[in-house]
Parts: C-alpha cells; structure tokens; sequence
C-alpha cells in the first residue's frame, strides 16, 4: 500500500491506530481514582507533546540513525520554527498553514546554512559544530541581540515571544478566533467522552499535530526505503570507503540534515500552534541533549523507535515528575508500617522532583545494556517468547529492527 | 591601557581554569579514546569535596544558651565547631579558614578512588563502542551524579570562603611600576592561576620524565605495539583515568572561593570545556592548554567596552564563534593529530 | 515519496471528517457544565494547582514556595492553628475549607523554564482539574503561566516574579501578583541610598541580560538619576554567566563609587562575591568609600552569598523579622511545622493562596470573573505587609516595601538580613499606565471564564 511492503504497512497502520486511540490508550484507570490521577496520561496538552516530540526525533532519527552523524544542536531547529509560527501569528493572524509553511522553510535555510559549514567535519567534530551553532543562536535568541541591533524585539529576550492585541495581523479577520486556528477550526476545542467512571477528551489541535506525526512517519518510511536511505545507511557503516567508489557523499549527507531540520522546525510550528508562546530556552543544549536521549531509549535508526523514545521521556517529565511523597504512602499503605516506610522512602528519591535520577539511570541502563533501544528491548522479549513456544528460534533479534 | 592589562590577566586567569579542565579531558581522549562527558561532574565532585571539608571541619556539638533566643523566642542553641573545642578557639578558627587548602587530603584520594571505579566499572566496557555510546553513557552518569549530590547537598549554591589570607586584592600595577591601584587583582585568582600552572607542568612533567609516562605516551601513540611488548597497558590507564579525574577534582576544588558549587556546576562547565578541547585538538595536551588560554583571553578581551561598542553581545557567543572559525580553517583543531577521532 | 501528494489528500479527508466530527456539540459532563473551566460541581472538593521549581537553580526556592503552599492549604481546610487567618482583616474563612468545599492541590515542577512551566500548568488544569494555579519563581516562568492560564480560562496566583512586565506590558486579566516590581524596588531604595551615600554618586550597572535584569535596571536607573547621581556605564552580563570577572574587572577604573548588581539567585550570589573579591568594598573612589548595591534580595541568596552581603543595600517584599501579628502568626506556624523560619517567596504564596480563597468566599462563586471581579480593588491588612491594596486596574498589590540590608554580625544562619526601613505604600505607587509598565497600549484584556 502506498508504496510500503506488507511489513512497513503494517508498522505504518499501527502508527496511525496508536495515535487515534491514544486517549483511549493513555487513559487505561478512571479518571477519579487514585492511579488515574497518578498515572493517566491521555490529557490533551500531554498528548499534543508526544506526538510533536515524536515528529521531531523522526526528524532526528533521519540524520542519527541513518548516518551516524550526532547532531547535539536540534533543539535549534525546533526553536527557529517555533519563532518563525509565532511571527506569522503576529504578522497575518492565528491561522496555523502560513505559519508551519513558513516554520518550516525557514528553519530548512538555517539547516541549508549550519549544515553546509558543520558537514565539512565528521565525528565528534560535527557534534561540536553543531553545538556551537546551536549555543550561539540561544545566546542570540535568549539576550534578544538581533532585536538590540533592529531596535525591536524579535525573540523577546527570556520572556519569550507572544502575540499582542496590538499586533498588525493582517489577515486576521473580524471573526476569526483570537488562538491558533485552521480556518476557523480551533485548535484547543475539544470533546469529552464519559464512560463510566473514565472520561476521554478528543481535541482538535492533537489530532492536528498526529496528522503531521503520521505524515511524517510516512515519508520516514519512505527516505528509509529509498536509494537515498541506502546511501546514508553506507556512509554510517563506512564514509570512506564509498567515497573511494567515486560517490560524493555530501550532498546526501546535506539532504539528510536539512530534511531533518525541516522536521524540527515543523514540529517547532507545531508546539507554536498548540501553545502560541515561545521561548529561547527551548534552544538550549539540554533540550539537544534531550532529542539524543529519545532517540537513544526508542532505538536509533528503528523506525518506531523515536516515537517510542519521545513518549518516554515526556511521560517521565510529566507523570513521574508529580509523585509525591503521600501518593507514595497511599499506594504501599496494604503493607506492614516499618516495610512501608522502608519501601518509600526507596522509591521516594527517584520520583517527584527526583525523576532526573530516574531518567539517568534508565538511560544508562538502556545504553549499556540495550544499544538498540526500547526497540531491541521489545524483540529480546518477543524472540524469547516465541522460543519458547516454538522450538524452531527466529532471527528475529537479529533483523535490523526496522 | 589599564583596562586592557586587567582584561588580560583576567583572560590568564579564566584560561588557566578552561586549561586545567580541558587538559583532565584530553589526557581521557588521548589514553583512553573515550569522549567523556562526566568530566564536568569530576570537577563538581571536587567542589563538593571543599564543601564536605568545610562542613566537616564545623562539625559542632550544640549548646544550649538561655541567654539568646532564637525566631520563636525558644532558648538559642549554640553550635561549638569540635575543632574549636579540641585545638582551642584561635587554632581551630585558623584550621576552619584553611578549609579550602585542607580539602586537597580528601580531594585527591576521593577523586583517585571516583577514577579507578568509573574506569574499570563503566569506562572499560565501552571501549569498543561507538564514540556516541560513550558520550550518551557518561552522559547519563552526568546525570546520576548530580541528583545524587543535590539529593545530599541541595540545590542552592553554598558558600566557600577562601583562607582570609587571601582576601583583597593585589596591586600589580603598583609591583610593575605603574600608577597605584591602576591595575589590582584579586589575590585568589591568582593563586588559582599558580595552582593551574603548577598541576599543568607536573602532568607535562610526569608525561615528560618519568617512565611510566613514556610508557604511557607509547600507549597513546599506539596502543596495540606498546601491549605487544608485554606491557599491561591497560593497567597504566586506568591509573592515568585516576590522575585526570584528580586534575578535574582539584580544578574545581580550588575553583569553589570563586564560584559557588551547586551540584549543576558540572554541566555549566561540560559544553565549553568541550569546545576548549576540541578547539585545541583532540588529545592534544599542548593543544589543550594553548586554546584554554586563548579561548579565556579572547573572552576577556570581548567584553571590553571598545569591542562591545561595536559589536554588542559579542561577549556572549565569542567562543563558539571562534570555536567553529578554527574548525573550519584548522580541521582537526589548532593541534590535533590526524585520524583522531574522526570516525 | 512520489505518491505522498495521494496519501496526504487521502489522509486530509480523514483529517477534515474527524475534525467535523469535532466540531460537533461538546459533550457535557455529567457532573454539571456550569460554564467555566474545571467548575467543581457539586464534589466535596476544590483542587488547586502549586506549580513551583522543583529541580534546577531554584530548586530550594519553590520547595520553600511548596512548604508555604501546604500549610496554606492545612489552614483554609482547619488544621494547624490557622496562621495568618488569624490576623486577616476579612473573616470569611472559618477553617471548614472554601465554600464548604475541602481543598486538595497538585504540585508541578517548572524547572523555571517557561516551557516546562506551562506543560505542567496545562497538565494541572486539563488532567488534575484545578481552578487556580498559584506559584513560580521567575518572572518568564509567571509571564509565561499566566498567558496560559489566560487562555485557559483560570486564575494565576503569581509566585515569585519581580519583573515590571508581569502586572506592565504583559498583565493578563486572569493573572493577579502579590509580590513587589523592580519599579517599587527602585522607588524604595532612591531615598534611604539618598541618606546614606548622598546625592553625588557615580553608578556603575551590571545587569543580567534577559527582561527582569532590564526592567530592574531601568527602574534602579531611574531612581538614583532623580536624586543627582550619575550613570556611569550599565553593562549586560550573560545570564548564567558563572564567572562575572572580566565584566567587574573593569569597573575598578570606571570612576564609578557604587556598584548596582542587577542580579538574581546565582549569578547574584557569584556576582557579588566576585566583586567583593575585586576588593570593591574596601576601595575608594573620589574620596568615597566604595558602595553595592543589590536591588533584589532573597533570603536563600542571601545564605548562598555568605559574609559578603554585610553592608549591602537590597530590598525585599517581605521578611520574617517583621513585628507585626501577621507576620508573627504566619512565622510560629511555618517555624513549629518546618523548624526555620519561611522565605519570602514562602511567604507570597502562602498569602496568595489565602487571598484567593478569600475572594472565592466573597464571590461566592469559583468562576473566574467572579474571583478577579473580588479580588480587584480589594483593601486588606494582617497579611504581614500592613494595608494592602489589589488594584484593578493591573492587578498589582500596593504595600509597604522593605529596604534591607546585609547584617553585619549574624547571630544565626537565618539572619543574614536586617530591616532598615519599610517605605511607606505611598511613596511606590505610580500610574496604571506609567511608560514602564507598557504605557497606554498595556490593557488587561477581558477575563476569560473558558468553558
């Protein structure tokens, strides 16, 4: 079907069922009890994050796992789009097309500019590049130093940029919604579905950002599958060598990166279009650092990998991060007191504001013992299972996991 | 004239500290091959060796004294440091203002031991792994280290005072002759700039002289032959992962009287002590050293009023800028060797 | 990729048919739609939603925010010895919760980035249900939080944000702040500085470049150019910066006599004891001794900058050593619940907690344009900072504002900071519309009630 092998179809199909059913799936407890309110995840704000951060390491993914090159400044990106939405908010109105068009292309010229320069290193060399590209566009966003020389503010400095009243917004009509629209449509209205005791919200700017996801998950089947995919998939095992073939590897290589940056930045506009404030923070080299991890705990160069990296990590940020200490106490309660006490104050360290911990020991734990990811993760277990059942053991933990 | 000559030891003195980091940083790349991203968590490890010192040293029993009260008008408890009531008041506050220079007996055994774990209980295994492996691993470890430390020091920055001999500043313009008070600096950071320069010329030295540092060397030059003749390089590396855990540890031991630790201290420090070791050049111990210098007095000199005059805000992004200028014209940084690190 | 053109068509249909399914009438809840967001119905319960820096540089300040924030809570629902209900001018709140209601809250953690801020506040409102977030510790972090409560249709207890832009350019009508601006700061130090170093002073500012060290600096600027002293050069510093050295260095042979660090948390603590370093406070210039002056002060920056603070010149919104009933009822219970005395930030919140619930219980509603409608123009007293009023028209409170000063021989580690003098509410008033706080263009916008 559209061009995919049964198998990728199949991967694609499930894609898309995972992210129309995603607030039936990540709301698995009702809504008023104590594990829902711990651990549901199917809220609006949350599921827009993982389909947006899933856009973006796809993205990511396109450059780091097809070529090996470790890019530590896509966070860049990401925040050039998201100014790039926010002005054409300013500018024409809160019609989001003007502004993912223009998110889009205007970061696919910055990655046209810092791939040219960063791809003439390879190694750890174009990791620092890339880095000192990114850490100097934060500093300039972060201190407004474009807006010092224009006399008006183009980043707005730490506050970040929003849309005021008094904005031209030349397009914007009398009637027109005053958020992110898509003619008309709002993007945060929405729909509760109750059912008992669970309640399901369907709104409008998520399944907006999953089309993008979908779409863009798609055509990263498609790059995978390709010539070009082959190509990158050659210079990761050995640039040299095919050079000495006589193929020159950079204009791939350049391809890769600004499809990549391209992703960013759509996935930029994107968190623009959900939430019409954007700041420089979201350049800083954690937040690159942070694209690495998902990438990493998913499974580089899988396919559904970043998308499983990128849920991770923001579930973690968003539900682990809001355990406290009497949730804790709650849960363990059916325990004897001193085993109690001695099972949370265990667990204790590594939620709530802890979750850092757990996010650096889980990666760890991922790298070392699980280069492949949550990805490889899953077929370690799947080939298990299936030895078991069968005597006749698979390969399947030696396929490429794609 | 004046400002310029104190923009320039200011610039000596930050590029004694980028040196001294870049320098533990590169002696890891060059034995090891490992691109160690933890390196800024060492430094921090350091820091808060001066910080454990310092309280350990105002250890206190507590009095109570009906005399004082506290904020809720209870009787004030008074702490007596023990030190205070072992060596007499006068000792004990002498022993209590050193507390920054006494942390070098914790600092360079807890720094030895931190080494020796992490080379052979992490380090080790990835060898053979991608450089990217090694950078997300220790990446992680970065991580670890930090909630450990903030989980048992907090989150706000702690005061380190220097020995009170050190307070105040020096007047160099007075010793070289110029006008008094024109050019003084501030005692501490140039007994930082010292300290820097002695542990630089001892890791030269040691390198330089001794036989295990030639064997070393041979290691770093290549690493196959050197085993073949019999010798358990790998030993020596795990040695030399300790000394340049320790030269991050002192760095950021003496470093606390300047900037107060907070256990993010390490990841403030990790991005630009890359872009110092990468400018120089991948395991280059001179490269290392030439471009913290350069790097710490071209920063210095960008935040003088004359340029920022003409450029504002160049202060900020001098480093990348120069960063990625020397990496375009300079490929494998000011003096790296080819082939290291490219892969 | 050469057949995307038919699967996005494809997909766009699906797209366009889901979204009309959308469109549809929204479904209502079976606990009663009455209007607004997250209305509690007829639940036994209220939530609120504490949303303060749990992990980052500002860690301890939003811990102390969260310690305040609960025993607020402990209050309004009848437990402990009430605290500062006590001494509160208005008697509506008699410990059996808010109308009737008990309140529950949920706690995020901002990390004081705007982004992360606002995630946990929409997860907080769409998945936790709150009606009012309260909390923070930087003005981008308050600026950012309350445009999105703005959207969403809740009100925002401002925490800790100092910035002139959060009730200035940037005041929302949903957003109502507690704590003082870098304006009042400036006003209230003008004439004790005035006393003590004189009219003919040169200033030098260093300030952190982002937009709460801008509007502190214009306001300091402002202040201390009205009493005859001159501006000698404001230089930017990189926020984060570390090591401000090449940025003090030179101020050594400014011909300045007084130092302005308009700084905050970190870089305030490594600023001022960099420039103490620099022998700055033992140095003469034109025959005066050289002076620092650190606009904004915090007391856990103040424990972080140690012995170097002695002396120096700083402001504050509120402090533990106050004397009134208020601030002695507040300090006993935080003080016996937690074993030290409550920071300022703690303070703000606690009090704004109180406040809302206290609006609540005049409107006698949740709705938002209830509360604001209730909170704006109100006139209150035993909060702590004498008579207070919430002004309508930006939603700033007018208080009495504390010029402090770094404590020369601190008896114990919490007292590091002694008052000077509290400045009278009068003489830190200005105009709604005053050129700092966005001129004439800076509106409230109309509350927003959202569902």
């Amino acid at each position: 079907m559209l061009g995919l092998n049964s198998r990728d179809t199949k991967l694609l199909l499930l894609v898309i069922a995972l992210v129309i059913f995603a607030p039936f799936l990540l709301n698995p407890f009702p809504t008023a009890s104590n594990l829902g309110e711990s651990f549901n995840a199917g809220y609006p704000a949350l599921m827009q994050r993982f389909v947006i951060f899933g856009l973006l390491v796809i993205g990511f993914n396109l450059l780091f796992g097809l070529t090996g090159y470790l890019s530590f400044g896509h966070a860049a990106f990401l925040g050039v789009g998201s100014f790039a939405a926010v002005w054409m908010f300013k500018l024409l109105g809160y019609n989001v097309l003007p502004a993912l068009v223009m998110s889009t292309i205007i970061a696919g010229i910055f990655s046209v500019m810092i791939g040219y320069v960063a791809l003439r290193r390879s190694g750890i060399y174009f990791s620092i590049l890339t880095l000192a590209f990114a850490q100097m566009m934060y500093s300039i966003a972060y201190s407004d130093l474009i807006g010092k020389f224009v006399g008006t503010p183009i980043t707005n400095g730490e506050t970040g940029l929003q849309v005021y009243a008094s904005d031209p917004q030349v397009l914007q009509g009398a009637n027109a919604p005053v958020l992110p629209h898509l003619f008309g449509l709002e993007m945060n209205s929405q729909t509760t579905l109750a059912m008992g005791g669970w309640e399901f919200t369907f709104q409008v700017g998520y399944y907006f950002a999953a089309f993008f996801l979908v779409l863009g998950f798609y055509l990263s089947i498609r790059i995978f599958r390709s010539p070009m995919g082959l190509m990158l998939r050659a210079i990761k095992s050995n640039q040299t060598r095919m050079s000495y073939t006589g193929l020159n590897s950079k204009p791939y290589m350049l391809a890769a990166f600004v499809i990549s940056g391209m992703y960013a930045g759509l996935a930029g506009g994107l968190m623009a279009a959900m939430d019409p404030l954007t700041g420089a923070e979201r350049m800083f080299w954690t937040a690159s650092g942070e694209i690495v991890v998902m990438a990493i705990l998913g499974g580089a160069g899988t396919l559904i990998g970043p998308v499983l990296g990128a849920g991770m990590i923001k579930y973690l940020e968003n539900i682990v991060s809001k355990i406290q200490k009497d949730f804790l106490e709650l849960w363990f309660a059916f325990l004897p007191d001193w085993l109690e006490a001695a099972v949370v104050n265990i667990i204790y360290p590594f939620v709530g504001k802890g979750w850092h911990l757990t996010l650096g020991v889980m990666f760890m734990l991922v790298i070392i013992y699980l280069p492949g990811g949550m990805v490889e993760g899953g077929q370690r277990i799947t080939a298990r299972f299936k030895r078991k059942k069968k005597t006749d053991a698979p390969d399947g933990a030696k396929t490429p996991a794609e | 004239m004046d400002e310029f000559l104190i923009q320039l030891l200011n610039g000596l003195d930050r590029g004694a500290a980028y040196a001294l980091i870049a320098l533990g940083l590169t002696l890891i790349f060059g034995t090891l091959g490992v691109v160690n991203f933890a390196h800024g968590a060492l430094f921090m490890i350091g820091a808060f060796c001066t910080v454990t010192m310092q309280r350990f040293l105002n250890l206190s029993q507590t009095v109570i004294d009906d005399t004082q009260k506290d904020f809720l008008g209870n009787p004030l408890e008074v702490e007596v440091p023990y030190v205070q009531s072992w060596f007499g008041e006068a000792a004990g506050l002498a022993i209590q203002d050193w507390s920054v220079m006494l942390a070098i007996f914790l600092t360079i055994p807890v720094m030895l031991l931190v080494g020796y774990v992490m080379e052979r209980g992490l380090i080790r295994h990835f060898y053979s792994r991608p450089h990217a492996d090694q950078i997300l691993v220790t990446f992680g470890l970065a991580i670890i280290i930090g909630e450990i430390i903030k989980y048992f020091y907090g989150a706000n920055p702690i005061q380190t005072p220097m020995p009170s001999a050190f307070l105040g500043t020096w007047d160099m313009g007075a010793a070289f002759g110029l006008e008094a008070n024109s050019v003084a600096y501030p005692k501490w950071r140039l007994v930082y700039f010292f300290f820097s320069a002695l542990i630089i010329a001892a890791v030269f030295a040691f390198l330089q002289f001794t036989t295990f540092g030639m064997v070393v060397r041979a290691g770093m030059a290549d690493r196959e032959t050197v085993g073949m003749l019999g010798i358990d390089i790998d030993r020596r590396f795990t040695i030399v992962f300790g000394i340049a855990a320790c030269v991050a540890g002192l760095a950021g031991m003496m470093y606390t009287p300047i900037l107060s630790p907070h256990y993010n201290i390490g990841m403030d420090f990790l991005v630009l002590s890359f872009v110092v070791v990468v400018v120089g050049g991948m395991g280059s111990l001179p490269g290392a050293v030439l471009s913290g210098f350069m790097l710490g007095i071209l920063q210095s000199f960008a935040s003088l009023k004359v340029v920022t005059n003409i450029v504002p805000g160049i202060d900020q992004i001098i480093i990348y800028l120069v960063a990625i200028i020397i990496l375009l014209t300079r490929p494998r940084g000011l003096m790296g060797r080819k082939g290291v690190m490219e892969d | 990729m050469s057949k995307s053109n038919f699967t996005r068509r494809g997909v766009l249909k699906t797209g366009a048919v889901a979204g009309a399914a959308l469109s549809l009438p929204t479904y209502l809840r079976a606990d009663g739609h009455t209007g607004y967001t997250n209305a509690p119905g007829d639940s036994g319960t209220v939530k609120f939603g504490f949303n303060v820096p749990q992990t980052g540089p500002y860690a301890e300040e939003g811990l102390d925010e969260l310690r305040a924030q609960e025993l607020a809570v402990e209050h309004i629902n009848g437990m402990g010895d009430g605290g500062m209900l006590n001494t509160f001018s208005e008697k509506n709140l008699d410990g059996t919760g808010i109308l009737g209601k008990k309140v529950e809250f949920v706690t995020g953690d901002t990390q004081t980035k705007s982004d992360v801020a606002r995630a946990s506040a929409q997860s907080m409102i769409q998945k936790d249900g709150v009606i009012m977030v309260n909390g923070g510790s930087s003005s981008g972090v308050a600026v950012a939080v309350q445009g999105l409560c703005q959207e969403a249709g809740i009100i925002f207890m401002a925490g800790l944000t100092h910035s002139n832009d959060t009730t200035g350019k940037d005041r929302k009508a949903n957003g109502f702040r507690h704590f003082f601006n870098g304006y009042m700061s400036g006003a209230a130090l003008g004439p004790v500085l005035k006393n003590e170093y004189g009219t003919d002073r040169r200033a030098y500012h260093l300030t952190a470049d982002y937009n709460w060290g801008w509007t502190q600096q214009e306001s300091m600027q402002a202040s201390t150019e009205a009493m005859g002293w001159e501006t000698a050069e404001a230089v930017l510093t990189p926020v984060g910066a570390g090591d401000f050295s090449s940025y003090i260095a030179p101020v050594l042979n400014s011909g300045a006599d007084t130092l302005i660090l308009n700084h905050y948390g970190g870089d305030m603590v490594n600023s001022l004891t960099q420039a103490v370093q620099f022998g700055l406070k033992d140095k003469q210039v034109n025959g005066k001794d050289f002076k620092i002056i650190v606009p904004l002060y915090s007391e856990l920056m103040a424990a972080g900058a140690g012995s170097n603070i002695e002396g120096v010149f700083g402001s504050m919104n509120w402090n533990w050593q106050l004397q009134d009933e208020g601030t002695a009822a507040f300090v006993k219970s935080f003080g016996e619940k937690y074993g030290f005395p409550p920071s300022g930030s703690a303070h703000t919140c606690y009090v704004q907690t109180l406040l809302y619930a206290d609006a609540v219980t005049r409107a006698g509603s949740f709705r938002p344009c209830a509360v604001a409608e209730a909170l704006e123009d109100f006139q209150f007293d035993g909060m702590g900072n004498g008579p207070t009023l919430y002004r309508g028209a930006d939603h700033q409170c007018f208080k009495d504002v504390l010029v402090m000063k770094g404590k020369e021989n601190p008896s114990n580690q919490y007292d590091t900071l002694e008052i000077v003098e509290v400045t009278p509410v009068e003489q830190v008033t200005y105009e709604p519309d005053h050129p700092m706080f966005g001129g004439s263009d800076a509106s409230l916008g109309t509350c927003n009630d959202g569902a």
